[in-house]
């Protein structure tokens, strides 16, 4: 018997297999996804709220009064994004371009380096797939998929059976972790687990290399050599390896070429891919799009029909210098991801927020509009953290409008 | 858990034979592979003297309430679903290689001992367990593959 699966848009895994019981649009029982899922999907509500200074309005009153936000800015932002689907991703690009907008998303300060690099061809990828199927080697740096995609270990990276890894886990599979704490991963990996010190990154991708070509390993903290030429020998001898880069990894490095030479390294004497571990289920399909469209993967201004790209274009940078004067807020939380110093400039210029959820800046908002959620209450189709399309149907209905048709309704009225 | 010594200790070690078993001690190693409980000695349940060793013996064996028939514990609070045990799973393995043993979902849920129903691991079918019946081992892949420790044997 066929059963009838949906795709679970809790993470950037999309996880294909969710099995869902339903009953008068409300969700009872969901299977084989794990908790962030199941929350994620459980969390669908039936009416929509439309606000404008915190009083509830109808739909084409909270439209006219974003629309009006809109055409006043000068310099408006939009961002988010994250947590759409493609199609909504486009026609915010679309109306970004139409309001001579600031457009970025949470890559900015998140993994949006690493995809520019993938994007560009820096780095050899694969998809989560090949790794269910071939990759004997997987190394979790400075990400924690335990906590953070829940599943990533049972369905693709470590515990499941492929087409060239039969035996399983125990028998053929080796996972390590590099990180700065023990993490719920790091446990799971027991004897290959390497603690560094915060900030240690560049300077144990310096020894491993070291290691590679077969010098001695030294690190400032005195990391014991010994173990990092054990670890240089099992990755040395790797048929299909995958590093799994985290933001801890990111974050700790000021840019991505000792990562770009580690790979290279690794290349020589085996074969090694990468994979950024995306927070966001559409993280990365926002990145793909805005690259096809203008050549960059975020922090980018439209003017006069050009593109202009830089730092100061994403939104910590224009926050701080308070350049945008209007913020249009889609599927995200500045106030709760930002730093307090920064996200703070936002509640001084009206803001658009269009959002699922109640959020901090929902409540401060100008103008807030519920949506769908994405992949539980509307369609559509995203891009999973290795690159693959994969399209959703929703799983039940709901009356709250998708941020798809919102920003419908906002460029027409444009 | 302790052993049939230490459950013999707070016995009434007259070897009354009322529970059926020759000796108090055969009644220990009975309580132990949990064949008998405390109630079915009769002395013990009854006699107050006995008292404190019967609420003693009735402490040890708590943590088992509410355990499966093969001693098996979820810790609902701890688990997040993350589906290592399920994948891990010998007999889920051996019985739906391209299910659960591939890290897809479930295609013989029938024959399963772990899934994940609403974001927890759920036990069923301890007839499949490698833990039950009479060639038992003392199989742990869902122990050691679990990050939070949220599976426990008693």
């Amino acid at each position: 018997m066929e059963k009838n699966y949906y795709v679970c848009t809790g993470c950037g895994m999309l996880c294909d297999d969710i099995e869902v019981e339903s009953e008068k649009n409300i969700i009872n029982k969901v299977y084989t996804a794990c908790r962030i899922g199941v929350a994620h999907m459980k969390d669908g509500k039936e009416s929509a709220v439309f606000r404008v200074d915190n009083k509830p309005v109808d739909e084409a009153t909270a439209i006219s009064e974003a629309v009006a936000i809109l055409k006043n800015a000068k310099n408006p932002l939009i961002f988010g994004l994250g947590t759409c689907s493609d199609e909504t991703q486009e026609l915010a690009i679309e109306l970004a371009r139409k309001t001579s907008a600031n457009l970025d998303d949470t890559s900015s300060y998140c993994l949006g380096k690493v995809i520019e690099a993938l994007l560009n061809n820096k780095f050899k990828a694969c998809t989560l797939d090949d790794v269910r199927n071939k990759a004997d080697v997987s190394i979790f740096w400075g990400s924690d998929p335990s906590d953070s995609h829940p599943r990533h270990l049972s369905k693709h990276s470590y515990f499941p059976r492929g087409t060239e890894k039969q035996r399983g886990w125990e028998e053929e599979r080796t996972a390590i972790a590099i990180d700065v704490r023990k993490s719920h991963t790091a446990k799971i990996c027991g004897n290959y687990f390497f603690q560094i010190p915060p900030g240690g990154d560049k300077e144990f991708i310096d020894a491993l290399i070291a290691a590679l070509a077969g010098k001695l390993p030294k690190t400032s903290y005195n990391f014991p050599p010994k173990r990092i030429l054990e670890l240089a020998n099992i990755l040395k001898g790797a048929k299909f390896g995958v590093i799994f880069v985290g933001l801890g990894l990111i974050y700790s490095l000021e840019d991505l070429e000792p990562l770009i030479q580690l790979m290279n390294a690794l290349n020589e004497k085996s074969n090694f891919h990468l994979v950024p571990m995306v927070v966001h289920y559409n993280m990365r399909g926002f990145n793909e799009n805005l690259f096809k469209e203008t050549g960059y993967v975020n922090s980018v201004k439209f003017e006069d029909g050009t593109v202009k790209h830089g730092p100061e274009y994403s939104i910590v940078e224009s926050l701080k210098a308070k350049t945008v004067d209007a913020a249009l807020i889609i599927g995200s939380d500045p106030l709760s991801s930002l730093p307090r110093s920064i996200s703070k400039n936002l509640l001084e210029i009206p803001t658009i927020v269009i959002d699922p959820c109640e959020t901090l800046i929902s409540k401060k908002a100008k103008v807030y509009i519920s949506t769908a959620i994405s992949g539980v209450e509307s369609g559509g189709s995203a891009t999973r953290m290795d690159g693959v399309k994969v399209d959703f149907k929703p799983v039940i209905e709901t009356k709250r409008p998708s941020d798809e048709a919102v920003l419908k309704k906002i460029m027409e009225a444009l | 858990m302790t052993n049939a010594m230490e459950l013999y200790q707070l016995l009434p070690k007259t070897n009354c034979k009322k529970c059926g078993k020759a000796s108090c001690m055969a009644f220990a190693v009975a309580l132990m592979a949990r064949e008998l409980t405390p109630e079915d000695c009769p002395p013990l349940k009854e006699e107050p003297k006995y008292k404190e060793s019967y609420e003693k013996i009735n402490e040890l064996f708590k943590p088992a309430e509410g355990a499966t028939e093969t001693g098996l514990i979820v810790h609902e609070d701890l688990c997040f679903g993350c589906g290592n045990c399920v994948v891990a799973c010998p007999p889920n393995v051996a019985n739906d290689p391209y299910g659960v043993g591939s890290g897809n979902a479930p295609r013989n849920v029938g024959k399963l001992v772990l899934t994940v129903q609403d974001g927890i691991v759920r036990a069923q079918n301890l007839v499949e367990c490698r833990r039950f019946g009479k060639n038992k081992i003392l199989c742990n892949a869902c122990i050691v593959t679990c990050p939070v420790e949220a599976i426990e044997f008693v």
